[in-house]
């Protein structure tokens, strides 16, 4: 059965598969090992009933949960040239991008949305890990820049929940200036007196953690997300240091200053509901520089 | 004893000669002046023929080439006056990142960069150019004094990224990385940047996102080492050439691509056989990009910024 041979498999693909797989079918949690009804697994929106563990989630799923009565409105990514630097690896990157929109029905590893938490109005940019490990290329920057301009449109919050590997490798240097990009982008809704609130997903790593995803308002993650710039491997390689078990977790961010708070899915909604509630409350007397 | 690089062997070869002959007539013995001007020829042929088809790996290698020049040195040669400011006011000092003010022909700068040291000792202190969060931080902070004081900025980077270690991480390597962009793109002066040898990654947009940047011929820019990521999509290491192949890492592409405004030409045989040639084009390239934003205004400076970074990805290789 599917999920045997999946249980083998890199965590993330398992996880994401198991989104797909009929209602009277197990999932094995791939933190505690539990079997969970599929069914049961989708309506705690992916977490493990026992041990807690939040397994990926897909962004159309992510706006059901936390927008108002799950009522959203897709909005449009622009779409553009492809494969600016022809670039080949084992394959050709324009290969890897067509299978990857084939076998996923995604366009690319971000979707952005918009409707009210709470009663205000809220856009949310959300990553698809699926999508090529939600790395960050020219559509994910697209995608930003898009919700940050629909958030300023429409007078509303916007909401970030990164979960990628890193910059979109594929894409060279173009991807690394995302990152000035996307900081534009929320430092428009900065400059409109709008909050921006980031919820960090597991994963949140590399070129996304140097760029938008560290400066929100607020700053969340969900339990147990790996954040952080340089990969663990790597810096052991570096140091020569076992590093704690805990390293880079949503906890330990928080330890270190870096998150206000770690939510479990099962909070989002309220929490954010009720952080808009602060900051939405009054209009702001004056922008401030 | 010059560093050579293993393409430039035939050129060694050649410079060894030079070098004989050049002892062999000190003793005065025979008159071998002919001889050294056709093998002076013969090298330059040899540089010219070299360096004009470099490929990205041979730039890669280049851009790392030990006697390439720094950050130290472009200041010394460029600027006057230099007055260093140091810490982030948080938690340390970062001796990878060279800052402070300074006068450009005359005119009041703030000037930083990323140094990776010209002795084993000071690459230790400097920490091989690669900074900590407290380098970002500080850069942050040199830009925020420059902007409330008029002063543009002018920026050097020369890093194979940010440095991967457990307390950067701890403080905020991404934070300080990002606060750092932002940083460059709200300033209300003019900012120069130059990529003179590395431009590795986060490490180096940090302190890149100006209105103008500009590019030494044989420098790299990139969003991952070829070695980084060769590990990652070819699975070894070994195939960096490749990967330095396939990433678009060098000048040329940087123009087209609408990531740089302009070449700064090297001298024959790459900027660390003549560092001083090479530091004296890049001075003349910056300030000609600094003089092209003379009339621009505060909100002109910062729109400049946005709408060129805001557009980054719309150019493609053809
Ligand atoms: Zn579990």
């Amino acid at each position: 059965m599917n999920w045997i041979t999946n249980s083998v498999l890199p965590k993330i693909k398992a996880w994401v598969q198991s989104e797909d797989v009929p209602d009277n079918l197990w999932v094995k949690c791939k933190s505690c090992g539990q079997m969970i009804f599929h069914r049961e697994f989708e309506e705690a929106n992916n977490c493990c009933a026992t041990c807690g563990h939040h397994a990926p989630l897909s962004p159309e799923n992510r706006f059901r949960m936390t927008f108002d009565e799950g009522k959203h409105t897709l909005v449009e990514l622009d779409s553009i040239s492809e494969d600016p630097l022809k670039f080949r690896d084992t394959r050709r990157y324009s290969d890897r991008l067509r299978d990857t929109r084939a076998k996923t029905g995604l366009t690319d590893a971000i979707a952005v949305a918009y409707g009210t938490i709470g009663g205000k109005p809220a856009v949310i940019a959300a990553f698809d890990f699926r999508f090529m490990g939600g790395s960050m290329g020219r559509l994910v920057g697209n995608g930003i820049v898009a919700a940050a301009k629909e958030a300023v449109a429409r007078n509303a919050a916007l909401i970030t929940v990164p979960s990628s590997g890193g910059a979109r490798m594929q894409e060279g240097v173009l991807s690394l200036m995302q990152l000035p990009r996307t900081i534009l982008a929320v430092d428009k809704v900065r400059d409109a007196n709008l909050p921006h609130i980031v919820l960090l997903a597991h994963p949140t790593t590399g070129g996304v953690t140097a760029s938008f995803a560290m400066l929100g308002d607020v700053q969340l993650a969900e339990p147990g997300a790996i954040i952080g710039f340089a990969g663990r491997r790597v810096i052991e390689e570096t140091v020569r240091e076992k590093l704690p078990d805990d390293f880079q977790t949503a906890e330990y961010l928080q330890e270190h200053g870096m998150v206000d708070s770690v939510v479990a899915r099962s909070e989002q909604h309220a929490f954010i509901a009720r952080v808009l509630g602060f900051l939405m409350e009054k209009k702001p007397a004056a922008k401030v520089a | 004893m010059r560093h050579f690089l293993d393409f430039e062997k035939p050129i060694a070869n050649l410079e060894g000669k030079v070098e004989e002959l050049r002892h062999m007539s000190s003793d005065g013995s025979i008159n071998i002046a002919d001889e050294i001007g056709k093998l002076q020829t013969r090298i330059e042929r040899e540089l010219k023929q070299t360096y004009e088809k470099l490929g990205p790996w041979e730039k890669v290698q280049v851009a790392r080439h030990p006697e390439r020049p720094r950050v130290s040195a472009i200041i010394k040669q460029l600027f006057d006056d230099f007055t260093p400011l140091a810490g982030d006011r948080n938690y340390a000092e970062d001796y990878a990142v060279i800052g402070g003010m300074a006068r450009f022909r005359g005119q009041g700068v703030m000037v930083m960069g990323t140094e990776k040291g010209s002795t084993t000792e000071e690459r230790i202190k400097r920490n091989f150019g690669m900074a900590r969060p407290e380098g970002y931080r500080k850069a942050t902070r040199l830009m925020e004094l420059a902007g409330r004081f008029g002063l543009p900025v002018l920026s050097f980077v020369d890093t194979a990224g940010a440095y991967p270690g457990r307390g950067a991480e701890e403080r905020g390597q991404a934070e300080a990385i990002a606060t750092s962009i932002r940083a460059c793109l709200r300033l209300p002066t003019p900012m120069v940047s130059a990529i003179i040898g590395e431009g590795g990654s986060g490490g180096a947009i940090a302190l890149a996102a100006g209105n103008r940047v500009v590019m030494f011929e044989h420098a790299i820019y990139s969003v991952i080492s070829p070695e980084g990521c060769a590990s990652i999509l070819w699975r070894s290491g070994e195939h960096a050439q490749e990967a330095a192949e396939a990433l678009r890492i060098t000048s040329d592409h940087m123009k087209t691509l609408g990531v740089i405004d302009a070449i700064v030409p090297e001298p024959l045989g790459g900027a660390h056989r003549d560092q001083t040639a090479a530091i004296s084009s890049l001075g003349t390239v910056c300030f000609e990009q600094l003089h092209s934003m003379q009339s621009m205004d505060s909100a002109a400076l910062i729109a400049d910024r946005s709408d060129k970074y805001l557009a980054m990805g719309d150019k493609a290789l053809a």
